[in-house]
Parts: structure tokens; sequence; C-alpha cells
């Protein structure tokens, strides 16, 4: 397998910040380039820095007025009296300075890792910035502004006229890619995420399937509450494979939230780093099994961002340039370098010890309780 | 909400003198499984797509059988005593009606005329559209004592945390005296919201039934 594989990274990506108490936080992305750094992983010619994503391509999601009150907005030293309306200004979603610019920073970005990917000049690229799934139409949410999934699904629908497989790993609903594609069958979007039984944003039901002719290309597994790797894994890899083969996509678009593991602070799934290891292989293997190679990945959530996100995304990359990492300890540079500014002790190895996370309840009923889920979420779906 | 916000005004009906034949290709053509049966313009009766098929004779028998039985009119198979609803019934009662007398739809009178129908499934839909999720938003439960006021202390928190909430439902709590409020709040990160009301000292209730702290 070839190494061609892009980063698109670039510290301006930092300028998409609500403020300090802010649980949304991308200087994560400094953190895991650090890491990949220190590791040996990254050369000068792997990173590629994003463009801006122009009106033109967000409006191929977003509407145009909701852009102008992005733009404006980031402008104006009060808030617009539209601003609420479109979910601006809220406890999720804060105003700040420059806010249309940051996000579409982010958007072009992943346009970026199409572009490389569909012109041949990388197999695989991956944004870190992206991943920004619950953002609507018209509509800020959950911590996002415009959607670069969307934008990028819609972007390769209209350019190449591709079979798009969507894959959300994140511990929340994709809502924002699903409601988007919800009627189309060239795009196929898979979300495997804790139950919305009480976790935001509490769609992502089994009984969503798509409608029209896009039924049965919506497939969502709602996992419960405090799921382990072993389950969620399980449920993984019985689903995405099956679907993936009977889909047939020309490219595979995976978003790659790490707010599943145990320790982040926004949800209850109960996994450890080592799924962040083995949901990107499956997703690498079959974009070579089925697409030519194509993959394009991007981030997600992810809100304990010293002790997991920059493990989880440099397992991402090391997948992706199959360059295998092994446990062991963290790089010593790395540690000592943030150590002093974390708020919680930095982990000292690369996997997690799974004596030190927290012993979880009922795990028979969960595990057989997702694997019920996973059987009745295939129901529909194409397969292969 | 009332039945006559969800019920369906454009009824298919038959006469009694309508064939089994013909009421077959009626619910085919409408894709619906109930028919009522008026008379002069009075409701008389209901057939339903089990009362048409089990009129039919079993697929052994002779074709000469089969079409006489299509050639019978519904007034020989229809049920007479039909159960039946009236627009301003509430969507609950209709559903334990529903439940009670085993039926799978409701004919809907306003004096005496009929002017629309329910299915269980339209109930059933209607009751899920009410518990479920209308905005993206987070689940939280809160248990409080059960007596005037409680509702309000807890909303009073919740404007000063700055969340929007989608929705309230109040349940039986864990004892007589106590009751759960279950909110829709609209916030992927509600730690704030959980911080001010435990500081404050009611109870919240997470995903592990029993009261563990999410
Ligand atoms: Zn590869
Ligand atoms: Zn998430």
């Amino acid at each position: 397998m070839s190494r061609r594989s892009r980063l698109i990274y670039s510290p301006d990506y930092t300028a998409y910040y609500f403020h300090k108490e802010h649980p949304f936080n991308q200087r994560r992305l400094i953190l895991t380039h650090d890491l990949l750094t220190r590791y040996g992983l990254l050369r000068a010619e792997d990173i590629v820095p994003p463009r801006s994503a122009t009106d033109e391509e967000l409006a191929l999601i977003h509407d145009r007025q909701y852009i102008e009150t992005v733009r404006a907005q980031g402008h104006s030293a009060s808030e617009l009296p539209t601003a609420a309306s479109h979910g601006l200004g809220t406890e999720d979603v804060p105003c700040f300075p420059r806010m249309h610019e940051a996000a579409s920073l982010i958007v072009g970005g992943t346009l970026q890792a199409v572009d490389l990917v569909m012109n041949g000049e990388a197999d695989h690229a991956f944004n870190p910035a992206g991943g920004l799934h619950h953002a609507f139409r018209g509509r800020a949410s959950g911590f996002c502004i415009y959607n670069d999934c969307s934008v990028a699904i819609a972007y390769l629908r209209k350019h190449w006229d591709a079979r798009v497989l969507y894959i959300d790993t994140d511990a929340h609903h994709g809502d924002g890619v699903q409601w988007a594609f919800y009627d189309d069958p060239h795009v196929l979007t898979v979300s495997i995420h804790e139950t919305g039984k009480y976790l935001f944003p509490g769609t992502g039901d089994l009984s969503e399937r798509g409608t029209g002719e896009g039924y049965g290309y919506t497939v969502n597994v709602p996992l419960d509450a405090f799921t382990e790797d072993d389950s969620f894994l399980e449920v993984y890899r019985e689903v995405v494979p099956k679907v993936a083969r009977g889909f047939k996509p020309d490219v595979i678009v995976t978003q790659n939230g790490c707010d599943a593991h145990a320790y982040d602070p926004l949800t209850h799934l109960s996994c450890s780093i080592g799924i962040y290891q083995q949901i990107p292989r499956l997703a690498h293997q079959l974009a070579h099994e089925l697409c030519g190679g194509r993959w394009i990945a991007v981030g997600g959530g992810g809100y304990d961002i010293w002790r997991v996100v920059p493990r989880a995304w440099t397992l991402l990359w090391s997948e992706m340039t199959d360059q295998p990492l092994e446990d062991g300890p963290l790089p010593a540079g790395w540690r000592e370098r943030w150590s002093q500014e974390s708020d919680v002790p930095l982990p000292e190895r690369l996997f997690d010890d799974a004596e030190q996370l927290p012993v979880i309840p009922r795990r028979r009923e969960i595990t057989e309780k997702n694997r019920i889920m996973a059987e009745r979420a295939l129901l529909h779906a194409p397969q292969g | 909400m009332r039945l006559e916000d969800i019920m369906r005004k454009r009824v298919v009906t038959v006469s009694t003198a309508t064939t089994i034949g013909e009421a077959l290709s009626l619910l085919r053509g409408n894709r619906i499984r109930h028919l009522p049966v008026l008379e002069d313009g009075k409701l008389v009766g209901i057939v339903s797509d089990r009362d048409l098929r089990d009129a039919l004779p079993s697929s052994l028998l002779t074709h000469e059988d089969d079409s006489q039985v299509l050639h019978k009119t519904v007034s020989e198979i229809m049920t007479r005593r039909v159960i039946t609803a009236h627009p301003l019934d509430f969507i609950e009662d209709a559903a334990k009606t529903v439940y009670e007398y085993k039926v799978g739809s409701l004919p809907v009178l306003d004096g005496g005329r009929l002017v629309g129908i329910v299915t269980e499934s339209d109930i059933l839909n209607c009751l899920v559209e009410m518990f479920g999720v209308h905005k993206p938003s987070s689940h939280l439960e809160v248990e409080v004592e059960d007596r005037a006021g409680s509702l309000a202390e807890v909303s009073q928190v919740f404007r000063e945390a700055g969340v929007n909430v989608c929705s309230v439902i109040v349940t039986p709590g864990s004892a007589p005296q106590k009751k759960i409020l279950v909110f829709r709040v609209q916030t992927i990160d509600p730690r704030p919201l959980l911080d001010l009301l435990t500081a404050k000292g009611f109870s919240v209730c997470g995903p592990a039934e029993g009261g563990m702290r999410p």
C-alpha cells in the first residue's frame, strides 16, 4: 500500500474559538500535531494547509441568509436580532469575532481533502478540524456552525457524481448529515452512537431509515450508555462492511469523533483508546477493497483534549499512512511539553490500561441489546 | 390534543349493498384497512380487511365458490355494534378505547354524522410524537416533591443557566410523595445545568436507571 496520504492542517484552525470555558477547543489539534511530530509520523510534504470554502460551496448545503447572518455576526460588536433564530448566541454556539471566516476554513479543509483524493493526488486525506456533523441548513447546533461533512458530500455529488458512504462513529448521532441526505439514495449514512434517550441530539433511532427514494440509505445503531470496546467494535464490524459491500460506494467519508471514550465529559459510553485504532483500520481496508483507496477522514467530537483526542487521532493517521504503532510510553518530549498546561495528569502510554477505566454496570445485557440493535439496523439497508 | 386534530377527514365508505368484491378492491386501491358502512347517511356498521379475508373461502376451494362470495354484500359480514369516538375526544382517551375494545379504528361521529376516522396507528404515531424529539436536545430527569411550585422551581434553574426547554413530561416518582419531571433541553452540554440543579439540592437521575450521575 502506498503512503500517499495528506494531513490538512494549519494552526489557524484554532481561530474557531468560542471562549475559555467552552468544551469545544481546537487546541486539541495543536496537541495532536505535536504528538504526531514527536512520533515521527509526519513529513513536511504530508501536510497541506486548508483553504477557505467559498459562499457558493457553503450554499451547496446552507441557506444564503444563514451564511450572511454568520458573516455579519462575526463582524458586529453586538448580537444581531436575527442571530438567535439561527441558533447563534446560545450556550452551545456563542458568537465570536470572524466566526464565518473560522468556520469556512474548516469546511475548506475538508473540501481540500476531497480535491486531493478525487483528483488522484492522494489516496487518503484527513482533516482533523472537520466533522462538525450537527450543523443544519439554516441553523447552528451542538458547537457546529457550518457542516463540513454535508458540504463535502454535496460537493462530491455535484462535481464527481460519486456514490458516497458516510460512516459516523462520534458518540453523538450525526443528525445534520443524516437529514441533509435523507431522501438521497446516492449517499448512504451510517451513524453508530450513544442512544438519544439521554444524550444530545436525541435522534438516531433505528426507525430513521431514510425517506422516498432514500429509504434504506440511512442506517442508525443507537448503543446503550456504558457500552465498552468489545461491544462497540462488534456492532461496527457487523454493520459497516455489510452495508459498504451492498452499497458499493465510489468514496468513503468517515467522521472520527472520539467522544465515545470513557473519559469524555459529555457522553456516557465507556470505550478505551483501542477502538480508535480499530475503527479506521476497517474503514481503510474497505476503501481499498471497494473505492480504489478513496477515503476522506474528518475529526469530530472529543472533549477530553488532553487524554483522548491526541492519542485517538494519532492512531487514525498512523493507520492511514500504514505506519502502525504498538503500545508503549508516549514520547517523553510530548508529555514534558504539555504536562504543565494540562488540568489532568497526561496519559503515560499510547493505549489505556483497562484497570484504570471505570467499572461499568450490566455488561452482558448491554452487549446483548447492542447486538439486537445492529441486527435490526441492517433490516432495510443494502447488504453485500 | 384532540381527535379533530389528527383524524382523517376524507373517509372512504361503503353502503350495505356494496359487494365484498367491491369492498376488497376499495381497501386495496386506497391502502386502508377499515370501511365504515353507511345507510341513508347513518353509520350502521364497519368492515375490516380481516372480516373480508375471513369471509373468503380458502384457496383450496373452486373458483365458483370464490366468485359467489365476492357477490355477497358487506351487510352480511359487517360488525354492527361500532365503537365510535367524538371529534373533541382527547388522544389519550381514544388510545384507551382502542386498547379496551381491541378495535383497529374509530369512526368519529359529530351529531350522529360521520366526520372522520382514526386508526390505532394514527393514535400511536401521535403519542410517539408527543413523547418524541422535535429539536436537537438532551434529556434530563429531576425528582421533586409532589407539590405545587416544584416545576416552577426547576424551571427557574433552567432560566438561570440560559438553557431552552423543548418539552416537559411529568411522571410518578419513586415514592408516593415524589414525582419525576422529564425534560428535553436544547443543549449538547447539560453539565452546567446539572451542577446548578445539584447545588440547589435537586436529585437528578442519569442514564443508569437508579440514579447514577451522568
Ligand atoms: Zn491505504
Ligand atoms: Zn460528539
